[in-house]
Formats: structure tokens, C-alpha cells, sequence
């Protein structure tokens, strides 16, 4: 290994005459002299270091490889001036750190070490003195840890002293991370656990410290446990296995979408379950209410109406008293509760709320997390460089699709290089003009066609209101009730057919234009299809609460509540109605009929992006559809079951993988994101309108008789303030923080500040990390130099010195 | 599989989940499919298997990086491929749900360097490209676009502008790779 040589800037200032040995430093001087002296010398010693570097390589890097670089021809290095390096130019730039420190064991070791200490330093921030001797003064201790060792021992045993110092977690974690074999890691360990005993038995622990040992291992344990309990709970492991290794990652992604969609209704189901129907369940029923119901079996799984209309399923069966089971009260009188009392218009309320709560902060998590694996902070573009490294799917196992896989790799690299060398096309004016012309064209028919369905749906739900208030006021027959009933659906079917046939279109549009770049075009798709979703939910949240929620009496509505939840019911069951004929016609039957008809050989492609955001829809009816309906999340998970079986067996049976790239990680952030601000937010902003102006019907649901929703929480508090005087600092904080508009503006100016100054931070990074790159690009450039400096010392040094050579090796490799 | 199954002792078990990133029941699932690849040989767990055998794993089989990554993380000093159980772990560990990027990019890293001299020179990325577009002539680069795209690459990962891909250069554009981390992953 060529010794640690120290360099100067003002190293070798003359090019001209490098013959001129004086000007040369005089660590250098030493460097050639090894180098070049006597040239047995020279191999008895570049073959000592041959050894020296074989010995320390690690696990199976045979020697004899190592060798054959010497006795081939030296490779060219295209960079630098080009022409045979010399054997020892080679074993130099071979033993490099920058080319060692991937595959020698002391550079791991060492650079291990190196963390280990700053971890140590970073963790302690001061040394707790009981472990020392008296004598040792901290200063000392300091310095002793920094002197540096060459040998490979020394260093691993000062790995294994930093490794005992370091906590256990940190320990496990340093361990784990250090890519050595196992056989090797499991030596370090044993090493570290043998002297943490030796030094325990040395030091006499105070009993009390011993237990907290043992604790820390127990709990460890534990935690372990947990871990592979959660891991093994893993939900359709091997079904999600089987889709990745077909189709890669990209469809895999819809896949753990719905499957994370999945787990925040069952969370929603647990919390409102536990809290609101449990409780209502096993309490009577509210004895004055009107329970006749005259409706048709079947239909009624359909539009939710009929016999489940006065059940557990909506708003309108929630008593709005204090529930008292009857066994554990002899008597009930007015003003004394006994035993156990549950205020059931106080929980519905906070349980909403606090379930939307932890949603929103789940969320948000989720989101940022995701976030931050996509976004990076420098600008540099590298495509090719990342596409070849990592673009290689590994858990693709099946042949066909591995073969697939492969022609979609070169068809995209084939097209990047293209389109990075490609000169810029200039368009002439009149084309440019052209297509700016047909993007507008474009977005025109599409945001039209999206205002004109939108507008559809307002006056038909206008309509259909004022047919229904007409039947209304008509007696009823037991003909019309079938037509009555089936009228409910008519919206919900005009929404589905809208959602399912628009985006058909949209994709036709996109095709016409002829987008350049195939991301572009995915964004372009996006964002079209969620403006149509956004639109049409919109109006609907008005139709609702504008419409049905502001009169109900028009329609002959004791329980406004129940009928919304119905129609979030409907709502739902249509769409996955549409979905499932969806699936069926889009999927199997055009397969049957390209194959057959058209004698394609190509199967349909699964479209990610818009099963994706009908997804997303039917999650944000489900949110809407929570106040108003308790139960609607299991609805919601049956759907999501079904959906995922049925995805998938339609998935196998007609689809292929796309050619078209796919960004997985980062469309995963975008489809995030797209949960959490259209979806959920407006969910929660429409929930919080509801709640917070919309006055509740006077007939039936918990808040029966209040202004608002809201009041329930403030009468308590006050109530709360009235009973316990202490107390009364709550109300007035309510009353100040959360009804007084100015607290949020505060809140919200305070975070818009810090993401400004975070966005600060952010440029500023960039600077740096270009100016470090122009750094690096010059010690390149010294390097360089160095090595050519090298090399033609060398030579020069070879055509004076004679040519008693003892191996043959060195002669081969010149001309 | 004659004679007693050898099970893997509790503290074995305990010690590998600490040194690794596999959970128990990924560990014990290792242990499976390795005894079933050891096949009759029923000798001390701590025998090797041949590449042959590991390649016959589904999850390998028809992975064109396959024999590298066998003589990667072999420990063998006859340098033939062979894994031993804890090279088998390893491999497993290295490719698994909850390992490092850090890790991840070395052994990429190191499956890459075809020629094993600790940096990706353009040959070495020649036959990482050939490996990754496949063997038939329609998918393969031509040689003009091969050689544009080598120059690209070195172009965008070359750093200090030696001719070569080092590991920080590696390291440095896989971090802007979000995608790695997901398709680095082999799950049994």
C-alpha cells in the first residue's frame, strides 16, 4: 500500500521538466524511490504488498483474479489520457481507499469504527466518571480515543471497545448495518458480549442496576416478539407476492393502496363500533318513535332504505339521552345517574371528531413519510444513471415476466438516450403555435365536458328532488313504491355512469394530443379525472346540504340525517356495482374481443392511475358517509374485500404488464397526497360545515333538540363548569380557542412561517451540495494528474534503469 | 430426508435475528429451504451448497444477475459460488423489507462490479447493461447507443471524472433513487 503520503499545494509547479527530481517534494521522492529504485526491490515489495492485499480482502476474492490484472493488458481508462498503465500505476490506483473501502475488511472496519466513535460522542455527552479509574482524568480518556492505529487488529478491537460502549439498541442497530459476512459480525458480537461480561464481573453493579439489566432484556425480548407477531399478521402476503412477480412494482402499488385503505376502515369500524354501536346495540331502543316501514325485500340491500332505515346503520337510531342499561338501576328518576351512564350525544360527537383526528394525523404521517423517500434536495437530473442502477424489479421471478421486464428496460433505455442526445427539435413557429392550440383544444373538451356532466347532475338531483316532493304530497300506492324506490337510484347510476365513461374519453383526448414525455401524461390524466371527481362530489355535498338538509320538510323527512346516509349508501353500492360490470366489460370482455375480433396478441393494460383514484372516491364518500351513518365503513370493507380478490383474479386472468415506466415510489407519494387534501379534507371541512351550522332535524339522531352539533360539546362543558367551579377556566378556554376564528389564523401563519424558513434551508443546501461537487470534480482532476505524474516517472525511470528483471510479469505489460 | 431434522437451536435463532434484518419466521423459512436444497446430505447445517443448487431457487432462477450475486456473498475461499447457511442469511438480509439503503447500494454495488476491482468502470457497465436489456437482438443496444449510453452514465454518476464509478459516486445516485430500496428486495 503506498504510504501515507502528505500533499501540498505547492507540489510540482513545473510541468515542462519532470526529469528535474529536486522540484519534486520529498515525500513524493520517497515514493518514486520505492517505486522505481532497484527494480528487485521493487517487486520484492510490490509483491509484498500484493500479499499483504490479498490477506486482506475479504471473503472470496481469489487471489488469482486479483493477479490477472498484472499479467493482462492494464486497462484503459477512457478518462484519462489514454495508454498502458504499468503494473504498479495499477496496483497503486487498485489499492485506492476509494476503491478499497468497498471490499476490504479493515476499510469497513475502520470506517465503522469511525461511526461508532461519533455515535459514542454524540450519545455521552459527557463520560460518566464511575466507569473510570480515578487517575483517568476525562481529558485524557478523550485523547486516548482518538489515537489512531494502523494495524487491522488494533482497529477491530477498538471497534469492539466503542461497540461495548455504545448502548444495546445502538449496539444491534451498528451490527446489523456493517455489511461483513455473518461468521464475522457474529465474531465481533461474541467479542463485544465477552467483554461486557469480563467488565461487568469486574465492577460490582449495585443490585438495582442488575434488575433494570435484565428488564431492558426482557423488554427487548418482547419487542422482538411483537415484531414477528406483527410481521406474520401480514395480510395477503403471498397474494401480493404472486402480483409483484407478474407485474412489478408499479401495480403492486394499487395493491398495497387498497390494502392501507383497508386498515384506516377498520379503524374507523373499531372506534365507532366500540363507542357507538356497541352501546347503542345493547340498550333499548327509544320506545316513541315512528318505526312503520312499508318496503320491498330486495331492494332494499340496494338503496339502503326500507327495513334498514330505522336501524343501527343511521344517524336516526341513536338515542339522544343519557343511556342507562335498566338492570343496573332500581330506579331511574330525573337528575340521579347510577352506575353506569353514558352520555350518547356527547360521545357520538367526540368519537366523530376524534376518529377524524387520528385519521388526519395518520395521514398526514403517512404522507410525509412518504415524502421524504421521494424528494430530493439537488436539482441534477440523472435519469440514465438511475434508471440503470436501479431499475431492476428483483421480486419479478416469473420467466415470461423477467423476459417482459427486460424489453421494457431497453425499449426505455433505447428511448431516454434518444431523447437526452436528441439536439432540441426546433419546432418552427407555425408548429409550435399548433400544438399550443391543441392543448388548449384539448383542456377546452375536457373541463367542458366535465362542467356539462356536473351541470347534469345538479339539475337531475334538482329534479328528481322536486319529483320526489311532488309524490310526496301525492297519496302513495303500493305500485308507485316500487318506482319510488328504484327513483332513489337514478342518481347514483347517472354519477357512476359519469365517473365510468368520462375518464374513457379523457384517455382519448390525452392520445390526441400526443403528449412527448409518458410522466407529463400521467399527470395531465390525474389531474383531469380528479377535477371531474372533486366537481361532481362538490355539487352532490351541496345537493345535500343545500337542498335536502335546509328543508327537509319538503320532502317529508323526519331524520334528514338517515336519508344523507342513505344516499352515501347508495352511493357506494353503485360504484362498486359499476366497478364490478367494469371489470367484467373493460377487462375480460375486451380481451375476449381483442384477442378474438381484432387478433391482438397483446392483453389490455391495467390502468393504475384511475383505478387508483376511484379508490380514493369511494374512501371519500365513506368519510363523508361516517356522521351520518356509523356502519358505513363495514360496508366499505366488504367492498374493499371483494375488490381486491376480483382486481386480482381479473388481473391474472386478462391484463399484462405495461410497457409505459412507472415511477412507483413516487406515484405512491402522489396518490397520498391525493388521500389526504382533495379526499380527506374535503370529507372533514364538509363533516365540520355539518356539524358545526347545520341544524339537526328535531325528530330523531342524538342531537335532537340543539341548536347545532356542536352545542353538545359546549353545553357540557359549561354544565362541567356549573358542577366544579375549578373548572371554569375550560369553558372560557372553549369558548376563546376554539369558537374564536383569530386562534386558527394565528396557527395557520405560524406554520406557513416555518415551512418558509425550511424552504430557506432547503436552497441553501442546494448551494452547497454544488459547490462540494465542484470540489470533488477538482481533486478528481488532481488525481489525475498524480496518476499520469506516476506513470510517466515511471517509464522514464524503466527506459534509464536496466532490465534484470526477476519476474516476468512487469515486462509483459509494455509493448 | 432421512434422520432428524436439524432445527436451528433457540439461541442461534435469536442471535441471527439480531445480527440481521430478518424476522424470525423469515429466519426459520431460510432454514426450511436451505435444508431442502442441502437435500439428502443431512450433514452438520454448516456444509455448503453448491451454486448449482442455489440456483434452482424460484425466487433466482431466472434473475440475470444470479451468479453474481452467489459469488458475492459466498464466504468460500475456493471462490466458486457456494453459500453456507449464514451466507444464505446474509444474502437474505441484504435483500430484505427492512434493510438499509446503506447496505442495499453496497451490495448492489458490489453485484455490479463484474470484474471485482472495487470500481464500475465502462466495462463493467457494458455488462451490466447487456445483462439488464437481455440476450435477444431486438432488445439489445446497438453498439452507437451503448456507447452514448455509457458516456451518459459517467456523465451523470462520475463525480471526480476518473473514468469510473466508485462506491460514494454509486451511493450518491442511488440516494436519488427512490425506487431502489423497493426493487432491491427478495422475499422468499
Amino acid at each position: 500500500m503506498a504510504g501515507r503520503v502528505g500533499f501540498h499545494s505547492d507540489l510540482i509547479t513545473d510541468i515542462e521538466s519532470p526529469a528535474d527530481e529536486e522540484g519534486v517534494h520529498d515525500s513524493f521522492c520517497q515514493l518514486i524511490e520505492e517505486q522505481s529504485h532497484d527494480h528487485h526491490d521493487a517487486i520484492e515489495m510490490t509483491s509484498l504488498e500484493l500479499e499483504e492485499e490479498s490477506r486482506d480482502d475479504v471473503m472470496h476474492l481469489e487471489s488469482p483474479v486479483y493477479l490477472r490484472v498484472d499479467s493482462e493488458e492494464p486497462q484503459h481508462m477512457e478518462c484519462l489520457i489514454g495508454g498502458r498503465w504499468s503494473s504498479d500505476t495499477l496496483k497503486v490506483l487498485s489499492s485506492m481507499p476509494s476503491r478499497t473501502i468497498g471490499r476490504s475488511r479493515g476499510a469497513i472496519i475502520s470506517q465503522y469504527y469511525n461511526r461508532t466513535l461519533q455515535l459514542r460522542r454524540r450519545r455521552q455527552s459527557r463520560p460518566s466518571i464511575q466507569h473510570f479509574p480515578r487517575s483517568a482524568r476525562p481529558s485524557i480518556r478523550g485523547h486516548r480515543v482518538e489515537t489512531d492505529a494502523e494495524e487491522d487488529d488494533n482497529k477491530r478491537e477498538r471497534l469492539v471497545n466503542n461497540l461495548q460502549n455504545l448502548s444495546a439498541n445502538d449496539r444491534v442497530r451498528m451490527l446489523r448495518a456493517m455489511p461483513l459476512s455473518l461468521s464475522e459480525k457474529k465474531e465481533l458480537r461474541m467479542l463485544v458480549l465477552n467483554k461486557a461480561e469480563h467488565s461487568l464481573s469486574q465492577n460490582q453493579i449495585p443490585c438495582c442496576s442488575q434488575l433494570k439489566y435484565y428488564i431492558i432484556i426482557a423488554v427487548r425480548h418482547g419487542w422482538y416478539g411483537w415484531l414477528s407477531f406483527l410481521s406474520s399478521l401480514q395480510l395477503w402476503q403471498t397474494a401480493l407476492k404472486c402480483v409483484g412477480g407478474h407485474f412489478g412494482t408499479g401495480v403492486l402499488s394499487y395493491f398495497l393502496f387498497l390494502r392501507t385503505l383497508l386498515f384506516f376502515n377498520v379503524f374507523l369500524f373499531l372506534v365507532t363500533g366500540l363507542f357507538l354501536v356497541v352501546p347503542q346495540a345493547v340498550v333499548a331502543p327509544d320506545p316513541g318513535r315512528n318505526t312503520s316501514v312499508t318496503s320491498l325485500w330486495g331492494l332494499e340491500v340496494l338503496t339502503g332504505a326500507g327495513y334498514f332505515s330505522d336501524s343501527l346503520m343511521y344517524y336516526g337510531y341513536y338515542s339522544h339521552q343519557t343511556l342507562q342499561p335498566k338492570h343496573s338501576c332500581s330506579k331511574s328518576i330525573n337528575g340521579t345517574s347510577c352506575g353506569l351512564s353514558y352520555n350518547m350525544p356527547l360521545v357520538y360527537f367526540f368519537t366523530i371528531g376524534a376518529a377524524f383526528f387520528i385519521t388526519c394525523i395518520i395521514l398526514v404521517y403517512t404522507m410525509s413519510k412518504s415524502f421524504g423517500q421521494s424528494f430530493r434536495i439537488d436539482k441534477s437530473k440523472g435519469l440514465l444513471a438511475i434508471k440503470v442502477f436501479s431499475s431492476w424489479d428483483y421480486k419479478v421471478s416469473k420467466k415470461s415476466s423477467v423476459r417482459l421486464q427486460r424489453a421494457n428496460i431497453g425499449t426505455q433505455l433505447k428511448e431516454l438516450v434518444a431523447e437526452v442526445n436528441r439536439e432540441k427539435l426546433k419546432f418552427s413557429v407555425l408548429t409550435r403555435l399548433f400544438r399550443v392550440f391543441i392543448h388548449m383544444l384539448a383542456w377546452l373538451m375536457c373541463l367542458g365536458s366535465t362542467l356539462a356532466c356536473v351541470l347534469a347532475v345538479f339539475y337531475f338531483s334538482e329534479h328528481m328532488h322536486k319529483k320526489d316532493v311532488e309524490t310526496r304530497t301525492r297519496t302513495s300506492s303500493s305500485d308507485g313504491v316500487m318506482l319510488k324506490e328504484a327513483s332513489l337510484l337514478a342518481v347514483p347510476v347517472l354519477v357512476s355512469c359519469i365517473n365510468l365513461i368520462l375518464p374513457g374519453f379523457f384517455n382519448a383526448v390525452a392520445w390526441m394530443e400526443e403528449y412527448d414525455s409518458p410522466s407529463v401524461l400521467n399527470y395531465v390524466s390525474i389531474s383531469r379525472n380528479l377535477l371531474l371527481k372533486v366537481s361532481v362530489l362538490g355539487v352532490l355535498c351541496h345537493h345535500w346540504l343545500g337542498r335536502v338538509a335546509s328543508d327537509p320538510e319538503q320532502l317529508g323527512l323526519q331524520c334528514w340525517e338517515s336519508f344523507v346516509g342513505q344516499e352515501l349508501y347508495r352511493f357506494l353500492l353503485m360504484d362498486f356495482i359499476f366497478m364490478l360490470l367494469d371489470t367484467f366489460f373493460g377487462e375480460f370482455l375486451w380481451r375476449l374481443f381483442s384477442q378474438k375480433a381484432l387478433k391482438r396478441k397483446r392483453k389490455p393494460v391495467f390502468d393504475i392511475a384511475r383505478n387508483v383514484l376511484e379508490l380514493i372516491y369511494g374512501q371519500t364518500l365513506a368519510w363523508l358517509g361516517v356522521l351520518f351513518s356509523p356502519l358505513l365503513p363495514v360496508v366499505q370493507i366488504i367492498k374493499l374485500l371483494f375488490l381486491f380478490y376480483m382486481k386480482k383474479v381479473s388481473l391474472m386472468m386478462n391484463c399484462q404488464a405495461s410497457g409505459k415506466p412507472w415511477r412507483a415510489s413516487q406515484m405512491t407519494t402522489i396518490f397520498i397526497t391525493l388521500l389526504c387534501f382533495p379526499s380527506f379534507l374535503g370529507a372533514s371541512v364538509c363533516v365540520t360545515y355539518t356539524m358545526w351550522t347545520m341544524k339537526p332535524s328535531a325528530g330523531c339522531g342524538p342531537f335532537r333538540g340543539l341548536k347545532t352539533m356542536f352545542q353538545a360539546g359546549k353545553l357540557w362543558v359549561q354544565k362541567l363548569a356549573a358542577d366544579n367551579p375549578n373548572l371554569s377556566w375550560l369553558a372560557s378556554a372553549h369558548s376563546y380557542l376554539v369558537e374564536n376564528p383569530l386562534f386558527l389564523f394565528l396557527c395557520a401563519a405560524i406554520f406557513l412561517i416555518v415551512i418558509y424558513f425550511h424552504s430557506q434551508v432547503v436552497d441553501g443546501q442546494r448551494k452547497i451540495i454544488e459547490l462540494l461537487q465542484e470540489q470533488i470534480e477538482n481533486e478528481g482532476g488532481d488525481k489525475k494528474f498524480l496518476i499520469t505524474r506516476l506513470q510517466d516517472i515511471h517509464e522514464r525511470k524503466r527506459v534509464v534503469s536496466p532490465r534484470g528483471v526477476r519476474g516476468a510479469s512487469e515486462d509483459s505489460s509494455y509493448s | 430426508m432421512g434422520g432428524t431434522a436439524s432445527k436451528l437451536p433457540k439461541e442461534l435463532l435469536s442471535e441471527y435475528q439480531e445480527l440481521t434484518f430478518l424476522t424470525k419466521q423469515e429466519i426459520l423459512l431460510a432454514h426450511k429451504r436451505f435444508s431442502e436444497l442441502q437435500g439428502r446430505e443431512n450433514g452438520p447445517y454448516g456444509s455448503r451448497v453448491s451454486m448449482e443448487k442455489i440456483l434452482t431457487l424460484p425466487e433466482l432462477k431466472s434473475n440475470p444477475f444470479r451468479k453474481r450475486i452467489c459469488y458475492v456473498f459466498s464466504t468460500c475461499d475456493l471462490g466458486d459460488g457456494s453459500l453456507s447457511f449464514e451466507d444464505f442469511l446474509d444474502l437474505l438480509s441484504a435483500f430484505s423489507d427492512s434493510a438499509t439503503l446503506e447496505i442495499k447500494s453496497h451490495y448492489a454495488f458490489r453485484i455490479f462490479d463484474f470484474d471485482d476491482d472495487g470500481t464500475l468502470d465502462a466495462r463493467d457497465l457494458e455488462k451490466l447493461v447487456n445483462c439488464l436489456t437481455g440476450e435477444t437482438d431486438d432488445t439489445r443496444l446497438t453498439a452507437e447507443e451503448m456507447r452514448q449510453l455509457l458516456n451518459n452514465i459517467l456523465e451523470e454518476s462520475d463525480i471526480d471524472k476518473d473514468g469510473t464509478v466508485n462506491l460514494s459516486e454509486f451511493q450518491h445516485v442511488i440516494s436519488r433513487s427512490p425506487d431502489f430500496v423497493s426493487s432491491f428486495k427478495i422475499v422468499l
